[in-house]
């Protein structure tokens, strides 16, 4: 393998990793506020990416508009999914949380066959992510670059908010513990909206890029990379945002550079993840940058 | 149960009376599926015998989520398991080259066939030994980290048996198998295990997986090795769900990985939710109800007219729609399913007319209390 290719690959990689690293964001925020994997998340990506391409492709609206929109009504379901399907379960045992997660998931599934049909449809291109240039030998799409950039710039305003404002004060004490922060006055139903508003959200942004990559939709699109997305979290420690932007590189680089070094092995490639996930889990279960929890009797 | 030590006698009695009634009930059963396997059309033959392989299928589950309580979703590999080895071993040699026309099938089995049954008892060990090999690390890990480790290893059987195209095919998948006609293969093979989990829930094993199910330190307080069993449990439940995917690929006469996709599971998770998680009684009812009712429901993809007017809503895709929200509104509104953990017993059938006027005499109390 010449240089030149292994710096194809390597990019691709940090871009694939890029977009897991956007979606894991939000599957390690929910954990961590309500130890509960929403299972929908990899489906509200996909519908995410049918919502922009209903804004530009029928509606014709300017992309600039629809991508807020977007963002805005992906929040908007993530916050929807959260009231029906989580909230009054609140207190019920953990099993029909993740039951219901699960109907969520296949609702959505199904929900977008019946509705916009099975057949893959084509995501509106765009010229000026798409078209290659060239730096040093190596053929670089714009998209490939503007990817890891949005992902990181992202990252900031998220530890920004978590940091720095109420909201993320109020996060971060109903994730640490949940019946003293209510008792200490914190709206919890509030902080728990905002928090699927603000996992929807990059999701969605996550979508638009994802949709612009792979200029092909279909309405089971969301199920791998959502898989894939929640294993990222846990690789780099669940509930820690961080830890979720490092499990979604090392995922997307381990699955580009495992294909590009053995070929061979280009059907395995959706099972790598679940590979590590096993691997991870068995000998550090709390994740790279998670912390050590022990189980109170 | 007797209360004092004079009731032994009453309580030999009682026992008598339910073998009886397990024997009456059993009987009847047997001729039921007698009748209905020479009188039914293939149409609901075919339901009848899908609705028994669910039967299989949905115990297979119920043993590990609702009896053992660890929530795993590795069915749909398992299941490809069997089905694979049923398929692999029972397609007549003759027709196998045609089939293997990408890549030829690996020379060591190519020659090798086997009759029904043994095919389909190896598909349940192998199965059976699988669920032992992944029960090893994944069985240490806990609620939603098991649910998505086995989902992950349900995935990678799947995907392995999309990439090993000497021996399954590949992507083609394998047609041609001979498929079982008569109703008693699958009822029968269903009346063993539901006779096998019954005695398997009230041995020591099955107190041992309830007491497991209701507290984990509790139980292994109490000396219950909870590896042990747990192994044990996910291996029974492999080994069941190994023979209900054998029976599966022998119902359709093909298999290709896509149907083992792991959106599978999530039939028999309804089964078992529906019927309620640790009832065996339920499982069965809500298997059948389930499978006929999924049948019946088709009815939502074909177009409807109604005084002439085409209703745009019935097209293809209401069904699995209509079957997910389903799921959700039981898990949502009545989680205790059909049975909750009950088993449905003459007992439990003797008690339902006081239940019935209870539940109506809190209705009228409540009436009146509104006045």
């Amino acid at each position: 393998m010449t240089m030149a290719t292994f710096m194809q690959q390597l990019t691709n990689g940090i871009s694939l990793g890029s977009l897991y690293a956007l979606i894991a964001i939000g599957y390690t925020m929910v954990y961590g506020i309500l130890r509960l994997i929403n299972f929908a998340h990899g489906d509200i990506v996909m519908m995410a990416a049918y919502f922009a391409f209903f804004g530009i492709a029928v509606f014709h609206i300017p992309w600039y508009i629809t991508f807020l929109a977007v963002v805005l009504l992906t929040a908007l379901l993530g916050i929807v999914v959260e009231r029906t399907a989580y909230r009054t379960l609140r207190d019920a045992p953990r099993t029909s949380i993740l039951i219901s997660a699960i109907g969520v998931s296949f609702l959505l599934e199904n929900l977008a066959t019946y509705l916009f049909s099975g057949i893959p449809k084509a995501f509106p291109e765009f010229k000026f992510m798409t078209t290659p240039f060239s730096v040093g030998g190596v053929l670089i799409q714009p998209l490939v670059v503007v990817v890891p950039v949005v992902t990181i710039l992202l990252l900031f305003v998220l530890l920004f908010i978590i940091n720095k404002t109420r909201l993320g004060m109020a996060m971060r004490a109903v994730s640490k513990d949940y019946e003293t922060a209510r008792l200490m006055g914190i709206e919890i139903n509030g902080v728990i909206s905002a928090t699927f508003g603000i996992g929807s959200g990059l999701a969605a942004v996550g979508a638009l890029m994802w949709g612009m990559k792979y200029s092909s939709i279909q309405p089971l699109m969301g199920v791998m990379p959502g898989l894939k997305c929640f294993i990222a979290a846990v690789i780099g420690g669940i509930g820690n945002i961080k830890g979720a932007v490092l499990g979604g590189f090392i995922l997307g680089l381990a699955e580009i550079l495992l294909v590009a070094f053995l070929p061979s092995l280009t059907g395995y490639r959706d099972a790598i993840a679940f590979i590590i996930l096993i691997i991870i889990l068995l000998f550090r279960p709390m994740g790279i940058l998670g912390e050590k929890q022990t189980d109170k009797v | 149960m007797g209360n004092s030590v004079n009731a032994s006698g009453a309580n030999q009695k009682s026992n008598r009376m339910k073998y009886v009634r397990i024997g009456i009930l059993l009987v009847v059963v047997l001729i039921f599926v007698f009748i209905a396997d020479i009188t039914v059309n293939s149409y609901v033959r075919r339901i009848l015998n899908l609705c028994a392989i669910y039967t299989i299928l949905g115990l297979s589950m119920n043993l590990v989520n609702g009896f053992t309580g660890l929530f795993s979703l590795g069915q749909a590999g398992f299941m490809a398991v069997g089905a694979y080895c049923v398929a692999v071993f029972t397609v007549p040699v003759e027709s196998r080259a045609a089939m293997f026309y990408l890549v030829p099938q690996n020379p060591a089995i190519a020659n090798l066939e086997l009759p029904f049954v043994v095919a389909l008892l190896l598909g349940g060990f192998v199965s059976a030994f699988f669920a032992f090999l992944i029960g090893f690390p994944v069985l240490r890990l806990k609620g939603d980290y098991l649910a998505i480790a086995t989902l992950g290893f349900s995935e990678i059987i799947r995907i392995v048996f999309t990439n090993t195209q000497t021996i399954t095919n590949g992507a083609l998948g394998i047609k041609g198998i001979p498929t079982i006609n008569r109703l008693w293969w699958t009822f029968g093979i269903a009346i063993l295990v539901v006779i096998f989990m019954f005695l398997l829930i009230n041995s020591t094993y099955g107190r041992a997986f309830k007491a497991i199910r209701e507290d984990e330190i509790a139980a292994e307080a109490m000396g219950i090795s909870l590896f042990k069993h747990k192994v044990l449990s996910f291996t029974i439940s492999g080994f069941l769900a190994g023979i209900g995917g054998g029976l599966f690929a022998a119902l359709l006469g093909t298999v290709d990985p896509k149907q083992f996709y792991f959106t599978l599971t999530y039939n028999f998770l309804l089964i078992i939710v529906l019927g309620g998680m640790g009832s065996i009684s339920g499982t069965i009812i809500s298997a059948f109800i389930v499978t006929a009712g999924l049948e019946w429901l088709r009815l939502l993809d074909e177009p409807h007219a109604i005084f002439g007017w085409n209703v745009p809503l019935f097209r293809p895709g209401l069904r699995m729609v209509v079957f997910s929200i389903l799921l959700m509104a039981i898990v949502l509104f009545w989680s205790r399913g059909l049975m909750g953990n009950q088993e449905l017993s003459w007992e439990y059938v003797k008690k339902v007319p006081d239940k019935v006027r209870n539940a109506f005499r809190i209705k009228s109390a409540k009436g009146g209390a509104a006045k």
